[in-house]
C-alpha cells in the first residue's frame, strides 16, 4: 500500500480558505445576491445547487451531501440555503452529520412568506398553489413542462383540479412579473392573488452569517 | 413502421395481455378500454382481466416509478388508462359478488388536497380486490373518525404530499388511540415525503412508497390479521 494520497486531493479542492460557504438551491441566486450585494456580504462564498431540484426532491438530500463530502471541510461553516424542501427531514439528516445549518421552514414559500403569513395564507386556503419570483420566471420549464403540460394538457386537472388560488410570493415584483402571474394563473384555471413577501428571513440570516449590521435589498 | 396501427384482435390472449402493458405504459387509453373490452368478449372474467392485464400493467408501471424510469405526467398517464378499463370491469365485477377481500377507508389529511398518489393507491387496493372507500382530501380527525364508524373498515389509509401535513397523521392516530380503537384497524401511511423512520415515529401499522407495494402489504396484514383472529 502507498502512503502517497490519490491525486485528486492534491486538487484545488484541497485548499481550505475557511470563512462561510452559503450553499444554496440554484432558485434562490438572484434573490441570495441580491442580499449579498446589497450588504457587501464579500466574506460568504455562494455556491448552487440545479434549480430543477425543485422537481425532484427526493435527489436533494444526496446533492447537498455530495457538496458538503468534497468541499464542506474547506470552510469554518456552511450554511445551506434550502428548506425541508419536502425531503421529509432527509436533508436534515444530511446537515446533521456535517454539521451545518439551514433555512428554517419547510419551503422557499414559507421562509420568504415567513412562518405566520405562510400558515395564515395555507390555513385560509389549502388549495393554494404558490410562485415566487424565480418559479414565475421559470413557469414554463419547471411548472408547465415538469409536468408534462406541455405533451399532455390535459392533464391539467389531475394535478389541479383540487385548486383554486395561485398565490404569487413575490420578492422583486415588476409590472412584467405581475402580468406573467395572471397568465400563469389563467393557464391553471386558478384565481391569483399576489402577496408581496421580499426575501423574508433569507437576508437577515446572509447578514448575519455575513456582517452584523443588516440592510434590506432593494 | 411507426405508423402502423396494430390490430388488437390479431392477437393472441398472451399477446394482448403484453400488449395491454405496454399501452398502460404509455397510458394509451383508447387501446386499454379496446383490449379490455376483447379479453372480456374471449370469455375472461372481469377480475382475471383485471389482475393479469391492469393490476400487473400499474405495478410495471409502479417499479419504472420507483426507478425514475417514469415521472409523474408518465404515471397519471398509464392511472387514466387504468381508470377506464376499470370503468368496464366494475360493474362486471358487481355482478359476480365476489367477496371484496376487505375493506379500507382512505383520506388524505387535513389541510393537503393532493390526491393523485392517494387515488392510485387506491385503485390498486380496489384491483387487489378491496372494497374502498375514498373520503376525498383535507380529512380533519373527525372525518376519519366517522368514516371508520360508519363504514367500519379494516384499514386505514392516511396521504399526505406536504412536509407540513404528514405530522397530521399522528394526530389521528393518537385519537384513535385515546378512544381505544387503535387495535381495531390496520393503519397504513403514503406520501412522498414520508418514509418509513416517519410510519414507525406516528404509530402506523407501515409506510409504503408506491400504490403496488401498498396492495400488496394490506392483502398481507389483513390476511394476518384474520389468521390471528382465527387461531385466537
Amino acid at each position: 500500500m502507498s502512503s502517497k494520497p490519490p491525486a485528486e486531493l492534491h486538487s484545488d479542492d484541497d485548499e481550505r480558505p475557511g470563512g462561510v460557504l452559503v450553499l444554496a438551491c440554484g432558485a434562490l441566486a438572484r434573490e441570495l445576491k441580491a442580499v449579498v450585494d446589497a450588504n457587501q456580504l464579500t466574506g460568504l462564498r455562494m455556491e448552487y445547487l440545479p434549480a430543477g431540484l425543485h422537481n425532484t426532491p427526493q435527489l436533494i438530500p444526496a446533492a447537498v451531501e455530495d457538496r458538503l463530502a468534497a468541499v464542506g471541510a474547506r470552510y469554518d461553516q456552511v450554511f445551506v440555503g434550502y428548506g425541508d424542501c419536502g425531503t421529509g427531514g432527509r436533508l436534515d439528516d444530511v446537515l446533521e452529520r456535517y454539521g451545518a445549518q439551514r433555512l428554517p421552514g419547510a419551503h422557499c414559500y414559507e421562509f420568504f412568506a415567513g412562518p405566520e403569513t405562510f400558515a395564515r395564507l395555507h390555513d385560509a386556503e389549502p388549495g393554494t398553489f404558490y410562485l415566487t419570483d424565480f418559479l414565475l420566471r421559470q413557469f414554463d420549464r419547471l411548472v408547465w413542462r415538469g409536468l408534462g403540460l406541455d405533451r399532455w394538457p390535459h392533464l391539467r386537472d389531475d394535478y389541479f383540479g383540487n385548486y383554486t388560488r395561485l398565490c404569487y410570493l413575490s420578492q422583486f415584483p415588476t409590472p412584467r412579473l405581475l402580468a406573467e402571474a395572471q397568465d400563469a394563473a389563467d393557464r391553471l384555471g386558478l384565481r391569483l392573488e399576489h402577496v408581496p413577501v421580499g426575501t423574508g428571513v433569507v437576508g437577515p440570516i446572509l447578514v448575519s452569517l455575513g456582517m452584523p449590521t443588516p440592510v434590506g435589498p432593494r | 413502421m411507426g405508423d402502423e396501427t396494430l390490430d388488437l384482435t390479431t392477437l393472441e390472449d398472451a399477446e394482448l395481455v403484453e400488449q395491454m402493458h405496454d399501452d398502460l405504459y404509455d397510458g394509451m387509453r383508447d387501446e386499454i378500454v379496446a383490449g379490455t373490452e376483447i379479453l372480456l368478449s374471449r370469455g375472461w372474467s372481469a377480475q382475471r382481466v383485471l389482475g393479469d392485464a391492469l393490476v400487473e400493467g400499474m405495478r410495471i408501471v409502479g417499479v419504472d416509478f420507483r426507478d425514475g424510469i417514469l415521472f409523474v405526467p408518465e404515471v397519471l398517464l398509464a392511472a387514466n388508462a387504468m381508470k377506464a378499463g376499470m370503468a368496464l370491469l366494475r360493474p362486471l365485477l358487481a355482478e359476480t359478488g365476489a367477496p371484496s377481500i376487505g375493506k379500507v377507508v382512505i383520506g388524505t389529511v387535513k389541510g393537503d388536497i393532493h390526491d393523485i398518489g392517494k387515488n392510485l393507491v387506491g385503485m390498486m387496493l380496489e384491483g387487489a380486490g378491496f372494497e374502498v372507500v375514498d373520503i376525498g382530501i383535507n380529512n380533519d380527525v373527525q372525518a376519519y373518525l366517522d368514516a371508520l364508524d360508519e363504514h367500519q373498515p379494516d384499514i386505514l389509509g392516511m396521504s399526505a404530499l406536504l412536509t407540513t401535513t404528514m405530522p397530521y397523521m399522528k394526530v389521528v392516530i393518537d385519537e384513535l388511540a385515546q378512544r381505544g380503537l387503535r387495535e381495531r384497524y390496520i393503519v397504513l401511511v403514503g406520501g412522498a415525503p414520508l418514509n418509513e423512520e416517519f410510519g414507525r415515529a406516528v404509530g402506523a401499522d407501515a409506510y409504503r412508497r408506491d400504490a403496488a407495494v401498498t396492495a400488496e402489504t394490506a392483502q398481507q396484514l389483513v390476511r394476518a390479521r384474520r389468521e390471528l383472529k382465527a387461531a385466537s
